[in-house]
């Protein structure tokens, strides 16, 4: 539940001296597909976007990488990778923002070998509720095949289809149609 | 619940040599409802009086709900309930209109007993079109109204009724990103209400199968969502078979026995028979589009379903064992959440065009479309085994809420059923045995 050590690749750090500074807030996060909300203790300070690493570059830190935002976490992913694309109505393509999102995911997946993600896709309620969830599954799996594609291993990536059961914006137009039309990559957490 | 009623065996009469002179003709489009007066039932006490005014209470309900009758206010009555134990002053009833009169009485013969006894009457030839008795424990008497009331709808429109059965339904509440879903029964007049999840599991898509005991639903849970199975006698759940994906959309057949569904496995979903006797899966659809909401035509030899395969989602139908496959939907827009009629002649589905969702008919061959319902979201229409009402689920932009409509496939009569609070997805029972 609580893994102690991450190996990490000070180049995705950004700054790894950030790790001493947890009281730092985020500034605006190009990479983090909109994020700017005050993080505490997130890692990610810098406004620049950043190369990834190759991973022979590493540190190790202890810290609880799943309340912190430390990196190998959830919100590290979510912040510094971005954890979800978008799609157009009805649609399962992937735009060149989806495709570079996803190109960060899977840089970020080979750093943390031992991580295992579930690909949650989701509809907006343009359509029937049933179709939707085909719909969703279609989704998920169009981000699985693409990371797969670059290289991640099949089983490190589980898909679920919430329909359009779970909106993240709760609007009835196509501004919160268009937010809620996405694929999310969820970190599995490891006993 | 109300299993203790006994359906009633007793003919009293049936004045079958006088013609009948009122009869509703529905076969036209648009008709003009039957006025019908409900007297309360005679009583021999208080408490058996209440019952009869209460068992009037709800044929009078159920007939109003239809659409097709015109219940006449009580206090325009002349004749008083208990004289109504012998033939009816016809006299006394012309002169407010009634075309049709239902009396009857109420006896206790025993503390947990009852019998009820029911006659309709055709007020201008003055004759009986039915008699029944009904002998039933004494917490069955709102079935027995139901029951009546199917008799009264049967004999007076020539169409089976539909007023004896549930309707299971995802009961919703809380917002709309985190909503909390549970199954929930009730009658099909929204009476006995009764929640069958707690919540804790987000379910979906809920279908009774037709002989009322079993419900098959859609639970959304990790790792993989599934189709189970609840038995209603025992409450419990079970998964209803082992599929090579999630699986979704349950559909029973006429005769319970198999069920449709859908399977999505590496981003594509086909359609599948689960036959739950000898549990064998069989795959039906093999296209790589999107298949689901297949629905069986009643008797059960071919399936519309839902399908993307050209382009966008449109109605298709096939045979049970997956051939012979056409396509029904022409016109534009996206079609989805087909339903087949028990009586075979309709197709209920959704229409989404031009930024509204309809509830529709159609025939299976896909002629004569039309559109009953139009409003932001109008979705998940599901028959009365009458083959004549639809109940779909209708969401507000406004106030956010969702709620069960009924419409008639003439497209009039468009009625609220009430939920304790919000609702979708409903699925009608046949009549209960």
């Amino acid at each position: 539940m609580r893994p102690l050590f991450a190996i990490l690749p000070a180049a995705l750090l950004l700054l790894a001296a950030c790790s001493s500074t947890p009281e730092d807030t985020l500034g605006s996060d190009e990479q983090a597909g909109g994020a700017t909300s005050s993080v505490d203790g997130a890692y990610g300070a810098g406004g620049a976007p950043t190369e990834l690493g190759d991973g022979s570059s590493t540190v190790i830190v202890e810290e609880d990488l799943f309340a912190s935002g430390a990196p190998g976490s959830q919100q590290d992913f979510e912040i510094n990778v971005g954890d979800r694309v978008f799609f157009g109505f009805d649609s399962t393509t992937l735009d060149d923002d989806a495709r570079a999102t996803l190109d960060r995911q899977a840089s970020w997946l080979f750093q943390y070998p031992a991580t295992s993600v579930t690909i949650e896709g989701h509809a907006d309620e343009r359509g029937t509720r049933e179709y939707n969830l085909a719909l969703g599954e279609r989704r998920a799996t169009a981000v699985k095949n693409y990371l797969v594609a670059l290289g991640v291993t099949p089983d490190r990536l589980l898909t679920i289809s919430y329909g359009e059961e779970r909106p993240v914006d709760p609007g009835r137009d196509e501004t919160a149609y268009a937010q809620n039309r996405r694929a999310v990559t969820v970190i599995n957490l490891v006993n | 619940m109300l299993a203790g009623a006994t359906a009633g065996l007793g003919l009293l009469a049936m004045a079958g040599g006088a013609a009948a002179q009122v009869r509703l003709d529905i076969t036209k489009g648009v008709v003009e409802p039957i006025p019908i007066a409900v007297s309360p039932f005679a009583g021999e006490d208080v408490g058996t009086r209440d019952i009869g005014r209460a068992v009037a209470d709800v044929i009078a309900a159920n007939l109003e709900s239809s659409g097709l009758f015109r219940v006449i206010d009580r206090r325009a009555y002349i004749q008083d309930p208990e004289s109504l134990r012998e033939t009816p002053r016809f006299a006394e009833w012309r002169p407010i209109n009634a075309q049709a009169l239902v009396t009857g009485v109420v006896s206790r013969p025993a503390a947990d007993r009852l019998v009820i006894e029911f006659r309709l009457w055709d007020v201008f030839s003055g004759s009986q079109l039915r008699g029944l008795r009904y002998e039933l424990a004494a917490d069955g008497w709102r079935r027995v109204a139901h029951q009546i009331s199917d008799v009264t709808y049967e004999r007076l429109t020539g169409e089976s009724g539909y007023f004896d059965t549930r309707i299971v339904y995802v009961s919703e509440s809380g917002p709309r990103t985190q909503r909390v879903k549970r199954l929930a029964v009730m009658d099909q007049d929204g009476h006995n209400h009764r929640f069958l999840s707690d919540g804790g599991q987000l379910v979906l898509t809920p279908q009774i199968a037709p002989d009322g005991r079993r419900v098959a639903y859609f639970v959304l849970r990790t790792p993989v969502p599934q189709i189970m199975m609840l038995d209603l006698a025992t409450g419990r759940s079970a998964p209803l078979g082992e599929f090579p994906g999630m699986s979704f959309t349950p559909r029973f057949a006429p005769d319970g026995s198999v069920l449709l569904l859908t399977v999505a496995r590496d981003g594509n979903s086909d359609i599948f028979s689960f036959d739950t006797a000898t549990r064998r899966t069989t795959q039906l659809t093999q296209s790589p589009a999107i298949d689901t909401s297949p629905s069986f035509s009643p008797r059960g030899d071919r399936i519309v379903f839902n399908s993307d395969r050209g382009g966008t989602p449109q109605l298709y139908t096939m045979n049970r064992d997956g051939s012979n496959v056409q396509r029904i939907s022409f016109g534009t827009g996206r079609y989805g959440s087909p339903a087949w009629s028990p009586r075979g002649d309709l197709i209920a589905f959704t229409k989404i065009q031009g930024g509204y969702f309809h509830i529709g008919i159609m025939e299976p061959d896909g002629a004569n479309e039309r559109l009953l319902t139009r409003s932001f979201l109008d979705e998940s229409p599901a028959w009365a085994p009458n083959g004549r009402i639809i109940v779909f689920t209708r969401e507000d932009p406004r106030t956010d809420r969702s709620r069960l409509m009924t419409i008639d496939i003439t497209g009039y009569n468009e009625r609220e059923l009430p939920t304790p609070l919000d609702a979708s997805d409903p699925a009608w029972s046949g009549l209960i045995p």
